[in-house]
């Protein structure tokens, strides 16, 4: 507040500073500081009714045509990423993009989501800005609206400069019946576009691989395109978004909650050239590499070409294509069909992935 | 993408099979020394390809899963200091010591750092000037001339935080100790391609001699592999002791002059323990005197280091072509990649890793 002292001559009071450009422990006090920043950086990006009421709940109206028909979801995931912008994105589009595809892959229309934030001391308020304008820019995006908050501050070394905690709730309109355990023998598996881009783009991001890529992260919010697809295959028994732990990860918890087989052809998954560059480079398999933005739908054979093609109309979705089947086999696994013509267990990740040594 | 689509085309790829079922009389025990290559073999499903004639058996070139015991103890007691940054590849900080693991000491609070390249950790020497930065120097001949190179620069730096906590072992000696040994299967090898390009063929002329065993230099992806099988399936019909090279487009029979020639200034043989085999003379790399001052065993004092092998692993018998990963009553049930009882099954590069992530039924 050096305008203000300047009124002043010769020694007076220290009046404290105002801090407006850091992130300090009175930040989290819950007092003025905490209302300042609250109104400051997130009321002014995330405005809606609810949020603005200030209330400790938000009090929320159900969606026109609701009528206590259908279910609700809910779901919630804490996103920490380093470093927090990345090529194709940052922490906030990440975390309302995380929240709302585990709403909606429940087959639940989004509605409302919550933000808790950990901000480690030192965090630049302008870092802050950034991610709640970007927060701001992927809920409207998603059509739905942050209507609750929270806003903790830690010591310095504590946390690495942001966290944020997102739930999320929507509404499963009556007889929509998906989830994981819903995968039948015979249905079709169609994937929305090219594996590893976000895993790949962070990495690259963090700079210490001496790799320069133009790897962008595919981070968006799925609603819009399992809306298009549910629209054209109504009876869709699954659909995931395969974070961590890649695509493999996926197929084996299907395989698992319904007691049946994951087929993947290798052959017709879909890798970008750079992602394989780097993949290939350091080791790693673009199977278990994470997306936040590609959608797996498990679908019944009848539907199969109606969802692709829903699919492709979707820009989300543009490249999608199929890439196995569901098979009866008692022992609920998910097999590879390699290239090569070969056939094997395809695991999930186990432990972290690391790079190999020569 | 070039390099790779080629070799992993499924027409070519086939053809070959096709080709060595054609060549192939009566049973072959064929071993591939590396890891990696036993890792791509199962990756892509190439066993499946092959006669029943040919056996394949998995060699002991998993550089993680031949460090000894002893050095992997040694690696977590200078890891546990509180002066100490302990830098390592990734593979590294999952293998269990008779204690623990580096990912533990790192849990604890411990500086442990992934890094991707030995000049790295010279980087992190630089900027860490009141720190010890130790560099966990592990590998065959491929990663010794970039940790020989380290050290030269350490050196020229004028570094006094910089160590190498060296368990660098060789290729041919490994070879010698299988060879000679009274329950050997093995008729023929497929060299390791990525070892080659560094120290080329030549070492191999004499073993073949020796032993009577064709071997092939050969690369790693499908269609590199086969090519090797065939190569040293005809030798083997043919009865020819010779050493062929079929992955011409990395390897030369001199090798890399330069990169020789900086293994040879900064390390010199030294008698070698490998993990789950036992000792074997000059068969592995030390540091030179000339550079003694860079060696970390000697510049940290871990005192007695008194270790403790799992009972049931067979890691040994695996990595000698002796055993399968499946005959181990451990495989799948005591020991997993989560919960390894011996490296081999936690290396990208270990066999028991392979067939637990692509070939378990």
């Amino acid at each position: 507040m050096t305008d203000t002292r300047a009124d002043f001559e010769g020694a007076v009071c220290p009046v404290p500073l105002s801090h407006k450009d850091q992130i300090v422990i009175g930040h989290g006090s819950g007092g003025k500081m905490t209302h300042d920043l609250i109104k400051g950086v997130f009321h002014s990006r995330l405005s809606n009714p609810a949020l603005l009421a200030g209330n400790d709940a938000a009090t929320l109206t159900l969606p026109p045509g609701a009528r206590l028909e259908g279910r609700l979801a809910i779901s919630t995931d804490s996103h920490i990423v380093s470093p927090l912008f990345f090529p194709g994105g940052d922490i906030g589009r990440l975390a309302v993009s995380g929240t709302v595809n585990d709403v909606c892959t429940s087959g639940a229309i989004p509605l409302f989501l919550t933000a808790g934030f950990i901000l480690e001391e030192g965090l630049p308020v302008e870092t802050l800005e950034r991610v709640a304008q970007s927060m701001a820019d992927t809920a409207a995006e998603a059509g739905v609206e942050v209507v609750a908050g929270d806003t903790k501050v830690v010591e310095k070394g504590k946390a690495d400069g942001l966290f944020i905690n997102t739930a999320g709730v929507g509404w499963i309109p009556a007889g929509r019946e998906i989830g994981g355990e819903l995968a039948r023998p015979g249905d079709v598996i169609l994937l929305s576009g090219p594996i590893g881009d976000h895993g790949i783009a962070v990495l690259a991001a963090r700079g210490q691989l001496g790799l320069e890529t133009n790897i962008q992260s595919d981070v968006a919010p799925l609603n819009g395109l399992i809306h298009s697809l549910l629209a054209a295959a109504p009876h869709t028994h699954v659909l995931r978004d395969p974070t961590r732990g890649g695509l493999a990860t996926t197929l084996n918890e299907i395989a698992v909650q319904s007691n049946v087989c994951l087929w993947l052809e290798e052959a017709a998954v879909p890798v970008r050239p750079e992602v394989r560059a780097v993949c290939e480079l350091l080791g790693f398999d673009p199977l278990y590499i994470a997306n936040e933005g590609k959608l797996v739908a498990v679908v019944p054979p009848e539907e199969a070409d109606a969802a692709l093609a829903a699919m492709r109309s979707h820009p989300l979705g543009n490249q999608a294509v199929q890439v196995g089947e569901v098979r009866a086999d008692p022992q609920r696994r998910a097999l590879l069909h390699t290239s090569i013509g070969g056939t094997r267990v395809l695991d999930m990740l186990a432990g972290e992935m690391l790079p190999r040594i020569c | 993408m070039i390099y790779i689509d080629e070799f992993r085309d499924a027409r070519l790829v086939r053809s070959v099979a096709e080709e060595i079922r054609r060549s192939v009389t009566r049973p072959w025990v064929i071993m591939e020394i590396c890891g990696g290559q036993t890792h791509a073999i199962l990756q892509h499903g190439l066993d499946q390809l092959l006669p029943p004639e040919i056996e394949l058996v998995h060699g002991p070139g998993c550089p993680v899963c031949v460090t000894s015991l002893e050095l992997i103890d040694k690696a977590i007691a200078i890891a546990s200091r509180p002066d100490v940054i302990f830098t390592s590849f990734g593979d590294m900080l999952r293998v269990p010591g008779s204690r623990g693991d580096l990912f533990s000491v790192r849990a604890s609070g411990r500086q442990v750092r992934v890094v991707y390249s030995p000049l790295d950790a010279v980087k992190i020497a630089q900027e860490n000037p009141d720190k010890q930065v130790v560099f966990f120097a592990i590998g065959f001949e491929t990663t010794a001339p970039p940790n020989a190179m380290s050290v030269i620069q350490a050196k020229a730096l004028g570094l006094q935080n910089f160590s190498l906590l060296v368990s660098h072992v060789c290729v041919p000696p490994a070879m010698h100790a299988i060879l000679s040994s009274p329950t050997n299967r093995v008729q023929g090898f497929l060299a390791a391609g990525h070892v080659c390009t560094v120290m080329g063929y030549w070492e191999y002329v004499p073993i073949a001699q020796q032993y009577r065993v064709p071997i092939v230099v050969t690369g790693f992806e499908p269609l590199d592999l086969l090519q090797g099988v065939l190569s040293c399936v005809r030798l083997l019909e043919a009865g020819e002791s010779t050493v062929e090279n079929a992955y011409p487009r990395a390897v030369t029979y001199e090798g890399n002059l330069a990169a020789q020639a900086l293994i040879q200034r900064v390390f010199r043989p030294v008698d070698r323990n490998w993990r789950g085999i036992g000792p074997i003379a000059m068969s592995g790399l030390g540091l030179r005197e000339e550079f003694a001052f860079y060696d970390a065993e000697r510049r940290f004092d871990v005192g007695d280091i008194k270790t403790q092998e799992s009972t049931v692993c067979i890691a040994g018998q695996v990595l000698q072509g002796v055993k399968k990963p499946p005959q181990c009553p451990a495989f799948g049930s005591l020991c997993t990649p989560e919960n390894p009882l011996g490296a081999t099954m936690v290396s990208s590069e270990g066999a028991c890793a392979a067939y637990y992530r692509y070939a378990r039924t």
